[in-house]
Formats: C-alpha cells, sequence, structure tokens
C-alpha cells in the first residue's frame, strides 16, 4: 500500500499547501524545519490549528490526500514506539492550549489537548487540586501527548493511571469527525468508554483535542523516606511488606543504580498526624534496616534516567518495563546479569510493576541486552516497550509480544483510520 | 473490508441447532420449556419482557465458545447472563436468539495475595470475592447494592459501581484483564496480571459495554488491603440542602472520603419500614465513611463533625462498632426494595449531575413531582452525584404509570441539562437506549459503533442494547441512507 503512494516531494503539492492554508491562517502552517524531524524522519509540513474543527478539517484533507500525519503535542516522546513508515505532515496542537473549564467545585477539569501539565496543574493549584498523575517532562509534555503515549510516574501506586483519571475525552478521526465520549462527571456508564481506548494507542486512532479529568486534592503534608535493602532480594522483600501492610502510602519505588546496592522509597501524602503515625509504623517493619530522608527528589529519578538517554549522540536504549509486583526483583536481577560488565544499567520500578530501564553501552551490545530481558520478562507475563534507543543499533521492534489481540487490535484501526493516515508504523503490529 | 450484514429472520431456531447446542452443555445445560424460560425473560427491570427461544447454562469456557461458534454460523443473536439483576434490560433477551447463562461458570481460579490479583469465573458473586480475600485484610473494592447476589460478569458488562467508589473506583478500575469469546467464536485475552499490556487498552474498552462486545470467561480482578481504620458517620440535617452544603464542604476541605450517600425523608421512612436501621427521622441524612491510617481518621472525623454542624446538622453518630457500621448501611443498601413497603409500585432511577447542581435538581424533581401527583424518595451517592431517584406510582390507578415514567424519563433530562449523564452505573441496556441521542451527538454514538463492528460486525452479541439504531458494519458514515440489503428486503435494522 505505501509503495503505492506518490513520492514525498510531489505528493504535497502547492494546491494541497493552498488547501491547508485555506483552513487554518497562513500563518499557521509552515514547511518543515530540520528541528521537526524525529526518529530519523523527516517531515514536510507543520500545521497548527487553531480549534478543534480546523484540527479535523485539516485531518480530514490528509487523508483524503493520502499523506501521513504526525500528531504532536510538546514533542517530548515522539522517538517512543516504532519509526513511522511515513511522516508528511505534523499536526501540532500548539494552539489548542487552553484548561477550558476548572470546576473545582465538582473536581473535574475540561482541558484542551495542547495544554502543558505544569499549565494545567498550576491553574489547578489555585484551588488546591492536582491531577494525580506525575508524568515524564510536564514542563514540555501535552495532555494529549501524555495521554497518547499513557506515560504515569510513582503517584499511579495510589490514584491510578490515566484510565483512572480521565472522564472525558473529544477525538479529531481521520475523517473529520469529531466524536466525544465520556462527559463531565466523574461517574458515568452511558455508552462505550473510548477514553480508554485512545490512552496508549499512540495517536494512531484519532487526534485528542479536549480531555474531561477527574482531580484529587493537592495534600496538606507529603514525606519521603528512603530505605538502603543489602540486594535485590532483600529490596522485594521490603515491596511486599509494605504493600501487604495497611500502610497509606503514595507511591513507592525501588531504585538501582549499577553496581550499588537498591534503594526503597516511599512517599506518604496526608495529615501531619498521620504521616508521623505511619513513618513509625514503616520504621518498625522494615528494622533493623535503616532508614533516611533524602526528601522529593527521589521521585525525580524516573525522569532522570529518560533525560539522559534524549539526544542522538546518545549510546543510551530506554525501556518501560512492565511486570507483576512480586516479579520485580527477579526481572532487576536478570537485567543486572544479563548486562554484566558491557552494558552500564540503572532502573526505576515502582511497585505497581511498572518501570523504566536505562541502558548504557555500545548500541551492538544493548539490543541483545533488550531482547534477552523481553523474553524472560514477557515469559512471566510481562512487557518490554522501547522508548528510546541509540541512533545505531540494530532494528528491535519496540513493543514486543500483542498476544492474541492482534487482529483485534486491526479491526478497530480498520474502522478508525482506514487509510493508515495517523503515526503509520509506530504502534503494535506495525499499525 | 466489508462484512456480511446481519439477516434477522424471524422464524425459530430449527430443531437440529438445539441438538447441536444440547451436544454442547449437555441436557441439563438447555432450557426450551416455556415454563422454565419464564425466569429468563426480564432481568431486574421487569417492565420489559421477551421470551428467548432457549437458555444454554455452560459450564466452561470451550464450550460457551462453542456455543457462540454456533450462533455465528446460524447468525443468531445471544445475550449473556449473569444473576439477572441488571436495572436497564441489559440481559433481556432477544426473541429470535438464545440467552447464555454463565451462573454455572462460578469458580474462583486463583488468589494471588502478593500481586493482590484475584482471577475468577463470571458467575462468582460480587461479595464472594471479598469473602474469599477477607481473611488476609484484603477486599474487593467495588460494591454494587446488589453485591450479595450480583455477578462479576454482570459487574465487567455494566463497569458497575457502588457506594465506595468514590475513593475506589468502579468496576473498570479494577479489572485488570480478561478471557473473552469474541462474537464470532474466537479467544483473546484483553489486558493480563500485569499492566499496560502493549496494544490497545481493550479491557478497557470491553467493561461496561454491556454485553455487546463479546462474552468474559475469565476475569482477572485487582484486590486492595483494608485500611487501619474505618469510621462511618451518620449526621442528620433539616433539609437536603443543608446535607448538599455539608458535602461541599467535605470537598472543598481536601477530603477524600471513601462514600458519601445522602437519602432523603421519604426514603428514610421506607429504610426505617423495611429494615429498622435507627435512622433518625429528618429531611436529609448523611452517611459519611472515612477510612486510612488511625492517626489520620482521627483528624479527619474531628474536622467532619464539625462541618456537619456548621450546615445544621442536629445529630451526629458515628458507629462504635462493626455491627453498628453494617446497621447505618443496612437502610441505604436496602433503600431500593425498602420503597415496597411505602408503595405498591415504584420506579428506580438512575442519573448524574456535577455535584454542584444537587440543590437545583432537587428542588426541581420536587416541583416535578409535585406537578405529576407523583411522590419521589431520593438516594444518592452524593459524593459523586449519582442521583437514584425512586418514582413511586399505583399501577391500579389510570395512568400513574405513564405519569411515573414520563417523570422518571424528564428527571434524566434534568440531569443532562446539567451537564451530567443518563447513567452512572445500571447502564444504557434496553431502557435507556432511546434517549442516547440526548445525551450523545450522532458522530459520537457512531464512532463508538465502529469499535462495536471490529468487535461483532454482524451484530450477534446482545444486538438491540445500548445504541439506538444498529449500524450496519462496513457502512459509511455521514448521513442516514437506506443500505441495498435493506431496500432490498433482505437484512432490517432492528
Amino acid at each position: 500500500m505505501d509503495a503505492a503512494l506518490p513520492s514525498q516531494t510531489s505528493m504535497l503539492t502547492t494546491t494541497l499547501e493552498e488547501a491547508l492554508r485555506a483552513i487554518v491562517k497562513e500563518e499557521h502552517v509552515r514547511a518543515a524545519a530540520p528541528h521537526d524531524a524525529f526518529a530519523g524522519v523527516q517531515p514536510q509540513f507543520v500545521v497548527e490549528p487553531g480549534s478543534e474543527q480546523e484540527l479535523a478539517k485539516v485531518l480530514k484533507l490528509a487523508n483524503e490526500s493520502g499523506i501521513a500525519v504526525i500528531p504532536r503535542g510538546g514533542g517530548t516522546k515522539l522517538d517512543w514506539g516504532n519509526p513511522p513508515r511515513r511522516a508528511h505532515l505534523i499536526v501540532s496542537t500548539a494552539r489548542l492550549n487552553r484548561v477550558i473549564e476548572h470546576v473545582w467545585a465538582d473536581m473535574t477539569v475540561t482541558v484542551e489537548a495542547g495544554c502543558t501539565l505544569q499549565t494545567l496543574q498550576k491553574a489547578l493549584a489555585q484551588h488546591g487540586q492536582r491531577l494525580a498523575l506525575d508524568p515524564l517532562w510536564p514542563d514540555r509534555a501535552t495532555v494529549g501527548g501524555v495521554l497518547s503515549t499513557n506515560d504515569s510516574g510513582a503517584l499511579r501506586l495510589r490514584f491510578g493511571a490515566l484510565r483512572d483519571l480521565i472522564i472525558g475525552v473529544t477525538l479529531a478521526l481521520p475523517d473529520g469527525t469529531l466524536a466525544s465520549s465520556g462527559g463531565k462527571v466523574v461517574k458515568n456508564v452511558a455508552g462505550y468508554d473510548l477514553p480508554k481506548l485512545i490512552i496508549g494507542a499512540f495517536g494512531t486512532l484519532g487526534v485528542i483535542t479536549r480531555a474531561v479529568f477527574r482531580l484529587h486534592p493537592v495534600p496538606k503534608a507529603t514525606s519521603t523516606i528512603s530505605c538502603l535493602a543489602r540486594d535485590l532480594s532483600e529490596a522485594q522483600r521490603f515491596l511486599l511488606a509494605i504493600q501487604d501492610s495497611k500502610l497509606a502510602h503514595s507511591a513507592l519505588q525501588v531504585r538501582c543504580v549499577a553496581g550499588a546496592p537498591p534503594q526503597v522509597d516511599i512517599l506518604f501524602e496526608g495529615v501531619e498526624a498521620g504521616l508521623t503515625a505511619q513513618a513509625g509504623q514503616l520504621k518498625s517493619m522494615l528494622a533493623p534496616a535503616l532508614l533516611t530522608d533524602p526528601g522529593p527528589v527521589v521521585w525525580k529519578a524516573r525522569g532522570e534516567l529518560y533525560s539522559a538517554a534524549k539526544g542522538s549522540e546518545s549510546n543510551c536504549a530506554v525501556a518501560k518495563i512492565s511486570v507483576l509486583p512480586a516479579g520485580i526483583g527477579d526481572a532487576l536481577t536478570t537485567l543486572a546479569s544479563l548486562s554484566a560488565n558491557k552494558v552500564r544499567c540503572n532502573a526505576v520500578v515502582q511497585a505497581t510493576g511498572i518501570g523504566c530501564v536505562h541502558l548504557e553501552g555500545e548500541p551492538g551490545t544493548i539490543a541483545p541486552v533488550l531482547k534477552s530481558l523481553r523474553a524472560e520478562i514477557e515469559r512471566t507475563g510481562g512487557s518490554l516497550v522501547i522508548a528510546h534507543r541509540p541512533a545505531t543499533m540494530p532494528p528491535l521492534d519496540a513493543w514486543g509480544d500483542p498476544g492474541d489481540t492482534l487482529s483485534l487490535i486491526r479491526a478497530i484501526k480498520r474502522q478508525l483510520d482506514p487509510a493508515a493516515t495517523l503515526n503509520p508504523g509506530r504502534f503494535v503490529g506495525g499499525i | 473490508m466489508r462484512h456480511r450484514p446481519p439477516v434477522r429472520e424471524r422464524h425459530t431456531v430449527e430443531g437440529r441447532i438445539f441438538q447441536e447446542l444440547r451436544a454442547i452443555v449437555g441436557e441439563r445445560g438447555l432450557i426450551t420449556s416455556p415454563e422454565e424460560l419464564h425466569t429468563y425473560e426480564c432481568d431486574g427491570l421487569t417492565a420489559f419482557r421477551a421470551m428467548p427461544q432457549g437458555v444454554l447454562l455452560p459450564k466452561s469456557t470451550e464450550e460457551v465458545q462453542a456455543i457462540v461458534r454456533v450462533c455465528h454460523r446460524e447468525r443468531m443473536p445471544f445475550v449473556a447472563r449473569g444473576a439477572g439483576t441488571g436495572l436497564s434490560g441489559g440481559a433481556l433477551p432477544v426473541v429470535n436468539g438464545i440467552v447464555i447463562s454463565l451462573a454455572r461458570m462460578n469458580r474462583i481460579l486463583e488468589v494471588d495475595f502478593p500481586n493482590a490479583r484475584v482471577v475468577v469465573e463470571p458467575g462468582v458473586v460480587n461479595l464472594d470475592v471479598t469473602g474469599r480475600v477477607i481473611g488476609q485484610g484484603y477486599f474487593y473494592a467495588p460494591d454494587p447494592s446488589s453485591q450479595t447476589v450480583c455477578s462479576i460478569g454482570g459487574n465487567v458488562a455494566e463497569n458497575s459501581g457502588g457506594a465506595h467508589c468514590l475513593k475506589y473506583g468502579f468496576t473498570t478500575t479494577h479489572v485488570l484483564g480478561l478471557e473473552v469469546v469474541l462474537p464470532d467464536g474466537s479467544l483473546v485475552h484483553l489486558g493480563g496480571k500485569t499492566l499496560d499490556k502493549p496494544g490497545y487498552d481493550l479491557a478497557g474498552v470491553f467493561v461496561g459495554s454491556e454485553g455487546t462486545l463479546g462474552i468474559a470467561t475469565e476475569i482477572i480482578l485487582r484486590i486492595v488491603k483494608r485500611p487501619e481504620c474505618v469510621q462511618t458517620l451518620l449526621a442528620a440535617f433539616p433539609s437536603t440542602n443543608d446535607a448538599g452544603a455539608a458535602v461541599s464542604d467535605i470537598i472543598a476541605a481536601g477530603m477524600l472520603p471513601a462514600a458519601i450517600e445522602m437519602m432523603d425523608n421519604l426514603a428514610i421512612q421506607a429504610a426505617e419500614a423495611a429494615v429498622h436501621a435507627s435512622y433518625p427521622d429528618c429531611g436529609g441524612l448523611l452517611l459519611v465513611e472515612l477510612d486510612g491510617p488511625d492517626a489520620e481518621v482521627k483528624v479527619l472525623m474531628t474536622q467532619l463533625d464539625e462541618i456537619c454542624r456548621n450546615n445544621q446538622a442536629w445529630e451526629i453518630r458515628v458507629a462504635q462498632s462493626d455491627a453498628e457500621r453494617a446497621l447505618f448501611w443496612k437502610g441505604r443498601k436496602a433503600a431500593f426494595a425498602s420503597v415496597g413497603r411505602i408503595s405498591p409500585n415504584y420506579i428506580v432511577q438512575d442519573g448524574v449531575i456535577p455535584r454542584t447542581a444537587l440543590p437545583k435538581i432537587l428542588s426541581e424533581i420536587e416541583k416535578l413531582g409535585k406537578e405529576s401527583g407523583l411522590r419521589v424518595a431520593n438516594v444518592f451517592h452524593a459524593g459523586d452525584g449519582n442521583l437514584h431517584p425512586l418514582v413511586l406510582y399505583d399501577r391500579k390507578i389510570a395512568g400513574q404509570e405513564t405519569a411515573a415514567l414520563a417523570l422518571s424519563f424528564r428527571i434524566l433530562e434534568l440531569c443532562l441539562e446539567a451537564g451530567g449523564s443518563i447513567t452512572g452505573e445500571h447502564g444504557v441496556g434496553e431502557e435507556k437506549k432511546m434517549i442516547m441521542s440526548q445525551m450523545f451527538a450522532e458522530p459520537d454514538l457512531e464512532t463508538m459503533q465502529r469499535v462495536r463492528c471490529a468487535f461483532d460486525p454482524l451484530q450477534l452479541s446482545n444486538p438491540t442494547k445500548v445504541f439506538p439504531r444498529p449500524r450496519l458494519c462496513g457502512e459509511k458514515p455521514g448521513e442516514y441512507e437506506a443500505h441495498p440489503l435493506e431496500t432490498a428486503g433482505i437484512a432490517e435494522r432492528f
């Protein structure tokens, strides 16, 4: 199908450019610059629609013209997934950046897809509320991008992932349809739950134009406690003991820096009296292990691993792993033994079983480590998805085994984006 | 890719098909006698009734697959059924199809405490999951009022809630994976024991799809550790407005209680008549449950007490024992059934409003009730704005049933006008499919239908529910145009 398309250069004719300018104002269509390239692909045009309707029209035009669209928010995670097969037009949500409605008394917010997480959180904080999510690069990452990549951090343990926080979404489909699902109330079971479908879909089904979230109060007090474990099996024991206790922690993670003993971090949020009491309980639970108060900086560890791998010059790969909570120690032990002396590896894994591993070394040696680690994790029912890889690393599918759902996933793609206009090739199974 | 459109032939199921089905489930697994079929002609919403051609009671995933393959081959629609406690007619049979009851698939297959996962068959009763894990200090959080009888499979279909979903989330939050028999009889595994499986979140799409995307035959649930402390407070207010103001203050204070429930005077009277919960006779009753670490709950209870008093609460009780706490809840959980004590007939409605619209909507409901000469008892999950108005009437009085129905639907319109939803936890099913187009625009419904076409191109799985009109899969979205097969009289939209 792709081979039958005319070459990229001839395709984006003046006519098409004019058609784009007829939808959005002249200054919001431009030729793509070298800095718009990603994952080794150079797109040709960047368009910044100023409304949902404009965005839907642009998609329809692209779809009918047979050109590939890359939806882009802050552009922080464009290298995640597989490189696209085609990438002609970047549709940026940069101008759809408003917090539309923060109904603080109902603890809900409606926000446009191009709003950054930081802008959103600042607006919510004015009423002592927050979106209880700690994604990567909040200063640049947008609501649409965070949803599309299903990014979540340590707070997921207590507050759930985006699937548990979103209550409504509006999507623009490649045929120009603007469709909403869910609503503005926290409890609602009318119709299919399409917000769930588009979370983590990497923009392969439609472009998110707005979302509605349920909110949580900003905690009155927080405290972080860390504990040095002797080895990975002790770290695993700590995680399970804390999870099986009556502590009401908001986050719990294990940090492994190559060559050093693992650290277990726990975050408490709530009222001061509760924090003090829980810290005491934790201490007696983990005794004789020594507890320290490292401050909130430890919760940046995950972001640092992702950030360290950024940049085309780096010899780093980052992958998201998901394992059973009781299998974290085993996965990290496997990682340590696989990387041995050839690859330097760091990891942060949340008690949910979701974590990130960062590998640094010769690109030729990183690939086999990722492959073997994926095989071992998949054997126990988990997954490993590559977020970033060195440009020169041998090809390796970013996603791994999608199980027996591939034909269903393809059927959904065919229904919503039959011409494969959106992000072709980035997702699971070549979607 | 074009799929064959659904062809509905209005004939009875042929004997050869029943023979084949009988061979799958055995003599005792197939019900065809009219007397026995009556049990299955409706669910908890008894106003809608339809006789299926037969009822199948499979005992395994393989049997479900074999049945569905026959249905697929014969283009025969099927409706999956759990305990039949649904309140929107989701399990209402299709007259030219069969019912597949999952009641015999009721085993808890695996309990995994270190990972806090439980794997169950769909016929397992909701409360039995908690029963199985409570000894280790865990519970299964979604707690619909029917939890002593309703099944996990039904909960999955409806994305059931319950009083405690304010803090703990709905069924969808607690379902991590599903084994599903698709409408063509193939078997897929959506989600799993680990989170974020590569691919679309199909488990998230399946939960709450009301049986229209296939049949879940195994479900992986998340269980939750019981908090250190649970405290339940009951407060009597002069009116629901005062109680509502207290709710707003609780939220504004940054608390997230495990549950906030409200009942109005009529609902209190009914509960008292039925289960003697010793509720104070007041205009608005709040039931607030806080849980968490001892020290935290203690601080918050003081604050909560103060908020209630500031909003004119004239009596506040805190449950002093598990038994007293259970009694507090008994009246609330029995509220729907209790209304039978004060009215010969009643309609249970389920709508959602933004919490802040509560006082306005309540006074509107009161006004509408007066205008139509009907009483409305109100029970709500006040924390999340989920209303359950109970419209009381007497079928024997001419015109009252029609008036009651009209009133209950008018209440839903009020919910929509306030920016809410037509259902918070009971589902759309048969009852509300015609008002889906008041809540959603045509492109919204169209998009949902496209997802449905991916799962069930022939529209065999609970085909007549949720949507106001079905869509022939393969047709292009846009203006309604008669499908060539329709005009030729080969297929019909049902």
